[in-house]
């Protein structure tokens, strides 16, 4: 049971988060703008990466707010945690 | 004949035990396994081996062992228990498994628990090393959690009998574990094995706090208790478990390690057996021979495959008149069910006990669980931790270090870093006890077999895996350790391959001409031991195994008989049968007093969430297809929310309770889900919005009251109000009193009936209910359940969600065009429909069928085909049925189903495989009960 340092709560088990895909994919300014495939990239795609990935945390079973971490994918380790809005800290794989 | 000695041993021999194995009765003491006290009586034989029926017994004295499964059949029937691990009690009753047990019928009366633990320093093992590391710890002043699996700490300290500080080492053990229990802060576990190890510092340790007490044991205690411990740092000090040596016929009972022998008799004050020959490749076993001969066993020889005998021993061994062969192997035994023969080549050697010793394995299963690597070590030929990992280090015989000196200065330095590392200062070092040990000592021989019957040869006695199947799997390709495993089944047994995995990894490196170190070894992972699902249960069984949630009317529905049906988790009326019907002819009933006179149901369950903010109607435009922030204070819409991909994830009413306040509602399965979609757009997207959502569901009693009746009813407990149709227009609310309280009035209908749904705070609900029900009684009024709602909304072609729909049906799919808005720049979904995909002729479409036969009752979810004869698979689908019900309105039965352009279709017929017949129906609009609306306003 791994440990999550919510930026509100500190650190909480995983059970009580919930999983929201990548970070920092924006909704588009204006959808009827984008051609079938650029919407189609922002609707289907995802990057999968083998190391750092920032993604979407939601602490659902604690003050439920949503914010971003980057995760190590190879190991699972939270190389950070940051609130939604902020930028990405840099961080070492 | 008793093979227990006049002294020694930590039994009570003042005190009986009665129990009874395999139907006889046998006597043992206080101190006692099953195993011990087994052997005390003589009785080697437990059971037999799961494939070849052959006869086994008992070759260790700890959780290690890999035969003694038993099956505990009172006081609470208990399947693949080990004999070496079953504190004995009086009344026990047990027989011997072959492999497999039986779980009981009856339900577990114990009670099992769980309880979290957050500690800076996490001791597992209570030997020499764990005690020092543990003892260390504390005076540093870190909160410590000692763990050990057996039901006295000191390990094997007191069964070796060494000396510390010429004091008796269980004195010694008995001072530290005083000053631990008398240390603020710091926990001692008995009985409790850590079985797993996680990320984070997180161990699962089982407690086993009355199994030992039988039936005394008390009632209200938890049986077994999971302890979910929180570590900052990790001392693992799970000591070593002696390996054995392959050799022909190597699985008779009366075979035993060596350093188990010596473990029943020091500690239980049980002889193995009258005459032994001792096997072995490493000096601790001649302790066993020495030890045993001084208790009057006669030990025949010692065969030392090393090709000199250590002198010293050697010579202790002359003394005692035990011959020592060095240079020699073990190469078959003989015996019917026990051993009575070794054969050391030519020479046959008569005996009953046959001790081996091939040197020991470090337990390193938590290390290796916790992401520690583990490295190949020759001299011990096992593989041992690897380099520390930042907050678990390994101390003692669990690292390899075997001598009691060595183990010792271990647990202290591991002791130390640990405090540091967790941010104490171990300043002043607890001083290490000086030990006197004479038999351990690094100098084995690493011998993983002697050549001869490999079909007889076995490598894992529970599973019956041999070196004749360790050479077949090598023989056809299989070189990962991993592979070999499955393809043999070594390892794979209750005792997760302790004696066993080392050795099937060095005959495999033998066989491929492989340097062990180049072998992976296979992953350990948790459980260490087995663990019953009724511990990982705990309290959350029965009742507590999910919550269950009810509304504020839920006992007016148990008294008047409902059937209830699950919907999530609450439990919701399904219907409210009189004597003598079924779920079938009480829905008729229900449906025709909805449509012909009044009837109520309990809607509380509906999701409902109260947005409120400046911003709220901007809010809800994003979210639903069509347009909210115009809808005026007082009125009710409709409305449909889309995911991204312009699918239909929801569907419900909105009501604009003010200017900048809404309630809407959801389907009662996904008012956690809206409300987290709701927010997830609010702090991720528009977090400019000024908007709060809060989930209201639960504070509402809603009581939806149906039928061309229902007016004359409300107009009855709601005299305040104007129920008339110009006063109390369809799509609008009101704010009254029903009963004499305040309610909220809605005029929606989700049944196509003139309807109002009357919401009163939950406190109020079964009073309004009760009030209904006495206002309706002239007019014959009818509780529902969830069936007849069903039913009565088929019937007009409302969708539910997730009935009708999966993720791939569009607002277009459903008919609902109407709902998405055209005049909105933008909301989630919009620019999906634009997709060709979603503007496809060919989309499934929700339509209504009419069986021929009107009798007929389409399964749901059944297919629909073209034609009337199935041509050769693959058939094409064109759809399938969604709901079907008999209808007590359209005297017969009917279908929504969704099919492949569905709406240019109707009128034709098409076919629906049912069992081996196809069933003709003809494809209609959805909408099959009252197309011109005409019942709405009664």
């Amino acid at each position: 049971m791994q440990l999550i340092p919510c930026p509100w709560c500190g650190p909480r088990e995983e059970a009580e988060f919930h999983y929201g895909g990548q970070a920092h994919v924006a909704y588009p300014e204006d959808p009827s703008a984008l051609t079938d495939e650029q919407w189609a990239q922002y609707v289907f795609f995802r990057d999968n990466p083998s190391g750092p990935f920032a993604e979407r945390w939601s602490h659902s079973a604690g003050c439920r707010r949503w914010f971003n971490a980057v995760r190590d994918t190879r190991t699972h380790e939270l190389l950070a945690t940051y609130r939604s809005g902020e930028p990405m800290p840099e961080v070492a794989p | 004949m008793t093979f227990r000695t006049p002294t020694g041993g930590e039994v009570d021999r003042t005190t009986l035990l009665r129990f009874t194995f395999n139907g006889q009765d046998y006597t043992g003491h206080p101190g006692d396994t099953l195993a011990s006290a087994l052997l005390a009586n003589g009785v080697h034989e437990i059971g037999t081996s799961v494939k070849l029926g052959r006869p086994r017994g008992i070759v260790a004295a700890g959780s290690e062992d890999p035969t003694s499964l038993v099956q505990v059949e009172a006081p609470f029937p208990e399947p693949m228990l080990l004999a070496t691990t079953v504190e004995l009690y009086d009344g026990l009753v047990a027989r011997g498994l072959a492999g497999q047990g039986r779980l009981a019928a009856e339900p577990d009366p114990a009670r099992y628990d769980a309880k979290h633990v957050h500690c800076d320093v996490l001791v597992v093992g209570a030997g020499p090393a764990g005690l020092m590391a543990a003892l260390t710890a504390a005076r540093s002043g870190a909160r410590v959690v000692l763990v050990d699996e057996q039901n006295r700490p000191g390990g094997a300290l007191p069964v070796f009998e060494e000396h510390l500080d010429d004091r008796p080492a269980a004195a010694w053990v008995a001072d530290v574990v005083a000053e631990l229990k008398g240390t603020p802060g710091v926990l001692v576990l008995d009985r409790t094995t850590a079985f797993g190890m996680y990320q984070d510092g997180f161990v699962l340790a089982l407690q086993k706090r009355t199994d030992h007490l039988g039936f005394a044991a008390p009632a209200g205690v938890a049986r077994q208790r999971v302890w979910r411990i929180r570590t900052k740092q990790t001392v693992l000090a799970t000591g070593a478990h002696e390996r054995p040596v392959v050799f022909p016929d190597n699985d008779r009972p009366g075979i035993m390690l060596a350093s188990s022998a010596r473990t029943f008799l020091r500690r239980y004050g049980v002889l193995p057996g009258s005459r032994a020959v001792v096997f072995t490749t490493h000096d601790s076993a001649y302790c066993a021979a020495i030890d045993l001969a001084e208790s009057g066993v006669d030990v025949a020889l010692v065969v030392d495959a090393r090709p000199e005998a250590p002198a010293a021993l050697a010579a202790e061994c002359a003394a005692r008149g035990i011959e020592v062969r060095a240079g020699r192997v073990v190469t078959g035994t003989e015996g019917e069910g026990r051993i009575t023969a070794v054969h050391v080549g030519d020479e046959v050697v008569a005996c009953d006990t046959l001790l081996v010793s091939g040197g020991w394995n470090p337990v390193v299963s938590l290390f290796s669980q916790a992401g520690g690597t583990l490295l190949h070590d020759d001299g011990l030929g096992a593989f041992v931790p690897g380099p520390a990992e930042p907050t678990v280090r390994v101390a003692g015989a669990a690292n390899g270090n075997l001598d009691l000196a060595r183990c010792l200065g271990d647990g202290s330095v591991c002791g130390a870093e640990a405090s540091l590392g967790a941010g104490f200062d171990p300043r002043t070092m607890v001083p290490r006890p000086v030990p006197d040990a004479r038999c351990t000592g690094r100098s084995g021989l690493v011998l993983w077999r002697v050549p001869g019957s490999d079909e007889t040869s076995f490598v894992d006695l529970q599973r019956d895996s041999t070196v004749a199947d360790v050479l077949r799997a090598t023989g056809a390709g299989l070189r990962s350790l991993e592979h070999i495993k499955r393809y043999t089944t070594i390892g794979t047994a209750h005792d997760q391959g302790k004696t066993s995995g080392m050795i099937a990894a060095g005959i495999v490196a033998e066989a491929l001409g492989v340097e062990l170190a180049e072998q992976r070894p296979t992953t350990f992972r948790p459980p260490y031991t087995p663990v019953s699902f009724a511990a990982l249960a705990g309290r959350n069984r029965g009742e507590l195994h999910d919550p269950v949630r009810v509304t504020a009317i839920h006992p007016w529905h148990v008294a008047h008989g409902a059937v209830f049906e699950n919907v999530g988790q609450w439990k919701r009326p399904w219907y409210y049968p009189r004597p003598g019907e079924d779920l079938h002819t009480a829905v008729l009933r229900e449906c025709r007093a909805a449509r012909e006179g009044v009837a109520l149901m309990d809607g509380s369950t509906l999701g409902k969430i109260d947005v409120q903010g400046a911003d709220a109607g901007e809010f809800l435009d994003l979210l639903y297809t069509n347009l909210m922030s115009t809808l005026k204070v007082g009125r009710i819409r409709y409305g449909v929310m889309c995911g991204v991909d312009g699918m239909v994830i929801d569907d419900g009413t909105v009501i604009r309770v003010g200017e900048e306040r809404y309630l809407v509602t959801t389907t009662t399965g996904n008012a956690a889900k809206i409300l987290d979609w709701m927010e997830e757009w609010l702090q991720t997207e528009w977090p400019h919005l000024d908007v709060h959502c809060a989930s209201v569901t639960e504070h509402w009693a809603t009581i939806p009251l149906v039928g061309p009746k229902s007016r004359a009813v409300l107009a009855a407990v709601a005299p305040s109000l104007d129920v008339s149709n110009a006063a109390f227009e369809f799509m609008t609310w009101h704010d009254t009193e029903v009963a004499g309280v305040p309610a909220r009035v809605c005029r929606i209908s989700f049944s196509g009936e003139l309807a109002y749904e009357i919401n009163v705070t939950a406190w109020h609900g079964i009073a309004v209910w009760e009030a209904l029900m006495a206002a309706g009684e002239e007019h014959g009024i009818t509780p529902y359940g969830t069936e007849t709602m069903h039913v009565l909304r088929a019937e007009k072609g409302y969708p539910i969600i997730g009935q009708e729909t999966d993720a791939t049906v569009t607002p277009q799919d459903l008919g609902m065009s109407w709902a998405v808005s055209k005049k909105k720049a933008d909301f989630i979904g919009k620019r999906s429909f634009a997709r060709a995909e979603n503007n496809r002729a060919d989309r499934k479409q929700l339509v209504g069928l009419l069986p021929v036969d009107p009798r007929v009752l389409l399964p749901e979810g059944a297919q629909v085909v073209e034609t009337d004869r199935l041509p050769e698979p693959p058939v094409r689908m064109l759809g399938h049925v969604t709901s079907s019900y008999p209808s007590a309105a359209l005297g017969r039965t009917f279908a929504l189903a969704l099919v492949r352009s569905g709406r240019d279709r109707i009128g034709e017929t098409l076919h629906v495989p049912v069992g081996d017949a196809l069933v003709p129906v003809t494809v209609t609009g959805s909408v099959l009960y009252d197309q011109e609306g005409t019942r709405r306003d009664g």
